[in-house]
């Protein structure tokens, strides 16, 4: 019952938000903030080479797959991905969009973007507020020759749901057992300490406004707001800046061949060079839609965007998939949607 | 010659029938009237019991899975599907409270102003600068308040509060915390800034209909200004000056944007006021549109069901309050 309640609203949700979409040749997505800037991008560039629109609506990943479960959108975008569970509940498929990346931005007064490091199981600690002062030996431990101040630490986290905070938590979890059993992980958790701003920007504002504040950004985010962004010990020990290139390092280590339906969270990912905390886009679409000439159209943009729209996503701080991802994402199109 | 006109020239010269037909068509008009307007009034009322009921029905999940716990408990952990609206509930009250203890008494002076010491070439700008206040919008309350205001309130009005009243005995714990900035103290008083022109504007509406020569007498009788406004003027409109503040008790009951960017929205339950906290209507703006579990969102359209019931309530104190004051006027 409070599913087809749910559904309602989620429809009422998107003519609110989407007046545009009733132009009918267009093709109608909706989903993750996260992506935002790259479709747009894409879109701009997609509809000045073939004349089709794609009409994209950031309204979260909740959002996002709420939406194409109900069938009122061509495609849906998640930060989280689905497991094949769900999936093959739904009749949807998966693949994956861009690679974009999480970074911890901390306000402390003299310190530079870059300058200070950070260690996942550190990065919990704080974050569960057991470590409250920047001059903790623990936080001193691994930053040899950098002056922290003896102040409090105060934790910005995002105060609606979000993929961003899926990956951040999730590699929390899986770098400190204690948040695993104490928080968990999801688009929103019950967090121990701090205070919540709404979206990327709003984090961004209140650890600008809070000094002594850490809080967690996209990389574009962080950069086009000059913060002071850490670096983040990986698993293999090294600490990596965040850095197109170490989420590259990040999404190339990954293991997405054996991974079922692309269900893989690219966190805490094994090499040298990767960043510890990289995020994967997601795609959702119908295995057997029912307007297929629609799915087509939309899966044609897809084609486009991971083969022709690299420098585009290039040039707003995401990374585009490896070639060799986009065969196999190529193959699962052929193999598994019927459009 | 036309009918109205024969008709108070005697009603026996008109022909009857034409007479009854008049009448006829009279009632009609009269009974057609009658439903328009209930059907004004009934609209209002359907459309409020309407929205209470699917709230109730879109959070009934949530009240019958957790109970009367939702209202008692502090916990809001989506991973582990438990809710409970303590935090949401008090913050809104809390934020909302000093919202009032601010706003009333300086729009009081406001209106006071406005009414009897002002120059009256000075009036009439002053009004309307303060009906403008009124029309903008509740997101350039919050960007103000957390670019502008929340600075302030973290390097100077914070540490002085927490320096001077934080060590008191009782009232100390509401007074310490670091200097964020953010927290409930600040939303209170964005919300108080954002509900003065309400109350100020409905308040100087009535002053003016106070009429001049009980005030004249007073002055007569050597009374001063203030006890002019207060035993003169304030009893002649309190019913209407009561309605006026509950205009603006609601309005800071349900805002949403404005306290959502100073307020901190953490799910925490601190003595402090000076500590991030919640409001209702700031979770549900934050968190409706990832809520990915039914539960989750069940709970947050009950969150809605309770915003409705806290309102409710408030408004009826109002009106219990209002009843008794006119009950104890003939004693005095």
């Amino acid at each position: 019952m409070l599913k087809t309640f749910s559904t309602r609203l989620a429809l009422a949700g998107f003519i609110a938000a989407g007046a545009v979409s009733a132009q009918a040749a267009d093709i109608t997505g909706a989903g993750a903030t996260f992506v935002y800037p790259v479709m747009s991008k894409w879109s701009a560039d997609y509809s000045q080479t073939t004349g089709n629109k794609i009409n994209y609506q950031s309204i979260g990943s909740g959002g996002g797959i709420a939406q194409i479960k109900a069938g009122t959108v061509d495609f849906g975008s998640s930060d989280k991905p689905l497991d094949s569970k769900e999936l093959a509940e739904a009749g949807l498929g998966q693949f994956p969009s861009v690679i974009g990346g999480v970074v911890p931005v901390v306000n402390i007064k003299g310190i530079e973007p870059g300058k200070i490091h950070f260690t996942g199981p550190l990065l919990a600690d704080i974050f569960l507020g057991k470590i409250t002062k920047w001059n903790d030996p623990q936080i001193v431990a691994v930053n040899a020759g950098v002056t922290l101040p003896d102040a409090m630490i105060t934790v910005v986290h995002r105060s609606d749901g979000s993929g961003t905070t899926f990956n951040w938590v999730n590699y929390l979890s899986k770098v400190s057992p204690e948040w695993k059993s104490k928080i968990g992980e999801g688009t929103s958790v019950q967090w121990p300490v701090g205070v919540g701003g709404k979206g990327n920007e709003g984090v961004a504002a209140y650890v600008k406004q809070i000094p002594g504040s850490i809080g967690y950004v996209e990389l574009a985010y962080s950069l086009q707001n000059k913060m002071t962004y850490g670096a983040v010990q990986n698993a293999a020990g090294k600490f990596v800046q965040p850095s197109r290139e170490s989420f590259q390092a990040a999404a190339a280590s990954a293991d997405w061949k054996n991974a079922k339906d692309f269900f893989l969270i690219i966190t805490n990912a094994p090499g040298e060079a990767s960043w510890p905390i990289a995020a994967t886009n997601f795609i959702l679409m119908y295995k057997q839609p029912k307007d297929a000439a629609r799915s087509k159209n939309a899966l044609a943009f897809f084609k486009w965007a991971l083969e022709n729209g690299k420098a585009q996503a290039e040039a707003l701080d995401f990374v585009p998939l490896p070639d060799e991802l986009v065969k196999q994402i190529e193959a699962y199109w052929a193999a598994e949607i019927k459009a | 010659m036309s009918t109205d006109q024969a008709l108070p020239a005697g009603a026996l010269g008109a022909p009857a029938d034409a007479v009854a037909r008049r009448a006829d068509a009279d009632r009609r008009a009269d009974r057609f009237f009658r439903y328009l307007v209930t059907g004004a009034g009934l609209f209002v009322l359907a459309a409020l019991t309407g929205a209470a009921l699917s709230m109730l029905w879109g959070g009934r999940l949530a009240f019958s899975t957790f109970g009367f716990e939702f209202l008692t408990t502090t916990d809001w952990d989506a991973v582990g599907k438990k809710f409970g609206a303590l935090v949401p509930i008090y913050g809104t009250l809390v934020t909302a409270l000093i919202a009032m203890l601010i706003a009333v008494p300086v729009s009081f002076g406001i209106a006071l102003f406005l009414t009897e010491v002002a120059p009256p070439w000075l009036r009439t700008p002053v009004a309307s600068a303060i009906e403008l206040l009124a029309g903008i919008p509740s997101i350039i309350y919050g960007m103000w308040g957390l670019f502008v205001f929340v600075p302030v309130m973290s390097t100077t009005v914070i540490p002085f509060l927490t320096e001077h009243l934080g060590p008191l005995p009782i009232f100390g714990p509401l007074f310490q915390g670091p200097p964020l900035g953010i927290g409930m103290l600040t939303a209170g008083i964005v919300l108080a800034i954002m509900v003065i022109p309400f109350i100020s504007s409905v308040m100087r509406e009535v002053f003016l209909t106070v009429p001049s020569r009980l005030k004249e007498s007073a002055y007569a009788l050597g009374s001063t200004t203030w006890e002019v406004a207060w035993n003169v003027v304030l009893p002649y409109t309190r019913s209407a000056v009561i309605g006026g503040i509950f205009l603006g008790l609601g309005r800071a009951l349900g805002e949403t944007m404005a306290v959502t960017f100073v307020l901190g929205n953490a799910h925490h339950l601190t003595a402090s006021l000076l500590m991030p906290g919640n409001s209702i209507a700031a979770t549900i703006a934050n968190e409706f549109s990832e809520a990915d579990s039914e539960i989750y969102l069940s709970s947050l359209i009950a969150l809605g069901f309770l915003l409705f019931i806290v309102t409710f309530i408030v408004l009826a104190i109002a009106k219990l309050m209002l009843m008794r004051l006119n009950r104890n006027e003939g004693n005095r």
